[in-house]
């Protein structure tokens, strides 16, 4: 598979699915991979397992805060820095760019380097969705070394982090964007082609093209009742007088009807306005919209003990909440979601 | 006394405010072509000159963009290399627009981070080259954005001082930090659209003003703006794009001063669409994000309308639905009350002896209750999508269209107050001057909100607001998510009553 400006739109609206409410701005990363394209040509994607063993594999993204994303934007150079010092630091040819994130702006950010690099695209990420701290990755889970990382800016200005675990990272990643102007472009957890297949979620690049494309079928449709420290979501239509409780922070973190969760991080949670088409972030609640409830599962290891260690409802200070309904079916059959 | 006039897309009303605030008189007339020959009428119609200010809300500047005509092409200038680079000006514009608007994009070193420090700064042997190219192409037109302009528009000021220098008076420049906020793309598409509209504002301005002096008035002329407050002509000829929205925003502001409502819902229904918004403490609730105009993605402040296709035109399907389908102006030709062949929505309000229009008995076998019971419904739910609460909403309507709506199902307080008809041109009449602050500030809560709100209530007395009747309509705080504690984009809104003496000779027309 190419991705391509025809197979843009569909991706975007994937990645925007997967951000589960957050994940930064897609709209920006969107435009800025259609502009990447038409100045470089699509972008080839590449199956995990058809990987050099060997090949040095770059995952990447940016850090920092929406807003000054949607002021900087983003430049041109970022990646052709990172690479650089990345060969440096790894020895050797990167053969290949994977995103860091596949939910929100940085899935786009990633077909977007990844054009301007010239490089294939590794068909997987480090998450299957957006989350808000770097460290709550599958290459985490899997014990691979955060390390050396690499951030820098559009002119090369460059911090590299060695020697520390997760959680350490993004300490000093968060302590470093204060003066990048609050964003800055990542490289973290980078790996060879051998680890690509039990170290990432898998399949997720094709997966953003299937759900902007068919998304699935909404758990309840209705309309916001509420926006408070919870957002109420009063059923409509054939499912009037259902009533359901969104919890959210960056991201939307839970769907509770009857007390019985329906939903919970670690599984994607996307709300559709249903007069405009688009997927809406958590911070664009209001009330009055009309919406569909989706659920996305999320990569089966989210689902192990040290995948809901680190990023389950706990992780998030949602404490007390059972697995919720689907997830007690699907957890352990192994299988792709 | 004061005039105001709403130049709308088809009819131009305008209204006579006396000094008690008491509507005097009201005048409806169809737009003409050059917009002037309305304006002429409608104040030929209203008869008085001896007023204290005429205000005109017009969507003459809105709708050359919506047709891609009247437009100058326009020199797109940047400061913000190396940052921004990824996505130019102009980027995410549709192609029609971009090509009548498009005359060179010019990528420069300057901008600022979120924190006021520079990314670069400013390099006057670049911009002297952009100038002159700018001079080459023959542009007479300049936008200048620069990276964080809300927190710092040194960049931008620096730019234009050297433009200025280099390309004389001749030649407009339009910077973004005085037209949007934070969100560089939006806020320098509106900056563009603003540079591309400016000759058509000149002329436009001053043929307003001949207007007025052929009718024999010589009052100082206003425009209204997106959100409801007063610009006097010099800063209208300067900033075109800050009329956009004052359609919708007048006639909610007018609906507010008819009813003696502040906290309502507005609907607004005229020939083809009702236009559904909200009014907080007086003034419209603003559209959150970006809002697009034209197929433009921009971030200036407009109103928070929710349009749908249901007004006295609206052709009734045989289904009893109506519209969006509308015979719009023709439709005194073609509802069957007027003769035609067509059932309209009007019809149906005419059947039902809501309004006395034309010729009863030729409706007299039409049962407009269901029709009608469903118009009221999808009504009823745009105004249930706007509020931003379950708290009783009080259901203001105005507009023409408003004969159709009698109660609406929900809601309990449902109002059509005198005047209706005009509610627009009541709206320009009585907006005020305001002054507004968006921008990121740090340091501790209190202090940065003291900064805010003093500079907010500066900024509506050096509009023209008097003294002492300034007041603060709205704080938003909002911080900065992965950002230092102390981050917080603040949006303070202040506005007064127009002072006609301070003012002096600035607001003439003449």
């Amino acid at each position: 598979m190419d991705i391509d400006a025809g197979l843009l739109p569909a991706f975007a609206r994937g990645c925007a699915v997967l951000g589960s409410g957050g994940g930064g701005p897609v709209r920006i990363g969107r435009a800025a991979a259609l502009q990447a394209l038409e100045d470089f040509g699509p972008v080839r994607v590449v199956a995990p397992g058809a990987l050099d063993p060997d090949t040095l594999v770059m995952p990447i993204g940016t850090a920092g805060s929406a807003e000054v994303m949607a002021e900087r934007v983003g430049g041109t150079e970022e990646p052709l820095h990172l690479r650089a010092k990345i060969e440096e630091l790894y020895g050797g040819r990167v053969g290949a760019v994977m995103a860091s994130e596949i939910g929100g702006a940085n899935g786009c950010l990633a077909v977007a380097w990844a054009a301007r690099l010239g490089l294939p695209l590794v068909d997987a990420d480090g998450m299957g969705r957006a989350f808000p701290r770097m460290d709550q990755c599958v290459m985490e889970l899997a014990g691979l070394s955060p390390t050396p990382a690499v951030l820098c800016d559009e002119r090369g200005r460059t911090v590299v982090i060695d020697h520390v675990t997760g959680p350490w990272l993004e300490r000093l990643v968060r302590a470093a964007l204060e003066a990048f102007g609050g964003q800055a472009a990542t490289s973290e957890y980078v790996l060879r082609g051998h680890q690509v297949p039990a170290a990432t979620a898998l399949g997720t690049v094709t997966r953003a093209v299937e759900l902007g494309t068919r998304l699935p079928d909404p758990i309840l449709t209705g309309k916001i009742a509420e926006v408070g420290p919870s957002i109420l979501v009063e059923g409509l239509g054939p499912d009037a007088g259902r009533l359901a409780r969104v919890e959210a922070g960056s991201e939307y973190l839970a769907v509770i009807e009857d007390g019985e969760p329906v939903a919970a991080v670690p599984d994607v949670i996307a709300l559709l306005d249903t007069r405009t088409g688009e997927i809406v972030p958590a911070d664009e609640v209001r009330y009055g919209l009309r919406v569909r409830v989706l659920r996305v599962p999320c990569d089966p290891v989210w689902h192990t003990p040290a995948g809901l260690r680190l990023a389950g409802p706990a992780a998030f200070g949602l404490t007390g909440l059972p697995e919720p309904v689907a997830a007690r079916r699907t957890a352990g059959d192994g299988g792709s979601p | 006394m004061r005039i105001g006039i709403d130049v709308g897309g088809t009819n131009t009303d305008a209204a006579l405010i006396g000094d008690d605030g008491q509507v005097l008189a009201t005048v409806k007339s169809p737009t003409t072509e050059d917009v002037t020959g309305g304006v002429a009428a409608a104040l030929a119609g209203l008869g008085a000159t001896r007023v204290s200010a005429v205000m005109i809300g017009t969507t003459h500047f809105v709708n050359a963009l919506v047709e891609a005509a009247r437009l100058e092409p326009v020199a797109a200038v940047r400061l913000g290399l190396p940052a921004t680079a990824a996505l130019p000006p102009l980027v995410d514009w549709p192609d029609r627009l971009r090509a009548a608007v498009e005359g060179a994009v010019h990528l420069c070193r300057g901008g600022h981070e979120y924190d006021g420090t520079p990314i670069s700064d400013p390099d006057p042997d670049e911009l002297k080259r952009v100038a002159a190219d700018i001079r080459e192409r023959g542009l007479r037109s300049v936008a200048i954005s620069s990276v964080f302009s809300p927190v710092s528009d040194a960049s931008e000021r620096r730019a234009a001082e050297i433009l200025a220098a280099e390309l004389g008076p001749d030649v407009h420049l339009s910077l973004s930090s005085e037209i949007g906020k934070v969100g560089l793309l939006a806020r320098e598409n509106a900056t563009i659209v603003n540079a591309a509209l400016r000759p058509l504002a000149e002329r436009t301005v001053a043929a307003f003003g001949e207007a007025l002096l052929r009718a024999g008035i010589t009052a100082p002329l206003f425009l209204s703006q997106n959100d409801g407050t007063l610009m006097d002509v010099d800063h209208a000829r300067r900033y075109p794009v800050a009329t956009f929205a004052s359609g919708p925003t007048n006639s909610m502001r007018g609906a507010a001063y008819l009813s003696g409502l502040t906290d309502c819902a507005v609907v607004d229904i005229g020939g083809t669409t009702s236009d559904v918004g909200i009014l907080v403490g007086g003034f419209p609730r603003e559209a959150a994000g970006e809002a697009l105009v034209a197929e433009v993605r921009t971030n200036f402040r407009i109103p928070d309308v929710l349009s749908i296709g249901i007004g006295g035109g609206s052709i009734i399907a045989a289904d009893g639905s109506a519209g969006p389908r509308s015979v719009g102006y023709r439709l005194t030709s073609e509802a069957l009350v007027f003769g035609g062949g067509t059932l309209t929505a009007t019809d149906l309000a005419v059947a039902a002896g809501r309004a006395e229009i034309g010729d009863l008995s030729r409706v007299a076998g039409i049962d407009p209750a269901r029709p009608l019971a469903l118009i009221a419904e999808r009504v009823a739910e745009a105004v249930d999508r706007m509020r931003t609460s379950a708290a009783p909403l009080p259901v203001v309507l105005v507009g023409g269209g408003s004969i159709l709506v009698e109660e609406l199902p929900g809601f309990s307080d449902v109002r059509r107050p005198p005047h209706f008809e005009v509610a627009n041109a009541v709206g320009a009449a009585i907006a005020q001057v305001g002054g507004e602050v968006d921008r990121v500030f740090s340091g501790p809560r209190e202090t940065v909100l003291a900064e805010a709100r003093a500079e907010a209530v500066t900024r509506a007395e050096r509009a023209g607001a008097r003294a002492g009747s300034v007041r603060i309509v709205d704080v938003e705080e909002l911080p900065l998510a992965y950002l230092p504690g102390d981050s917080v984009r603040v949006r303070v809104k202040a506005v007064g009553d127009l002072d006609l003496d301070k003012l002096g000779e600035a607001g003439r027309h003449a």
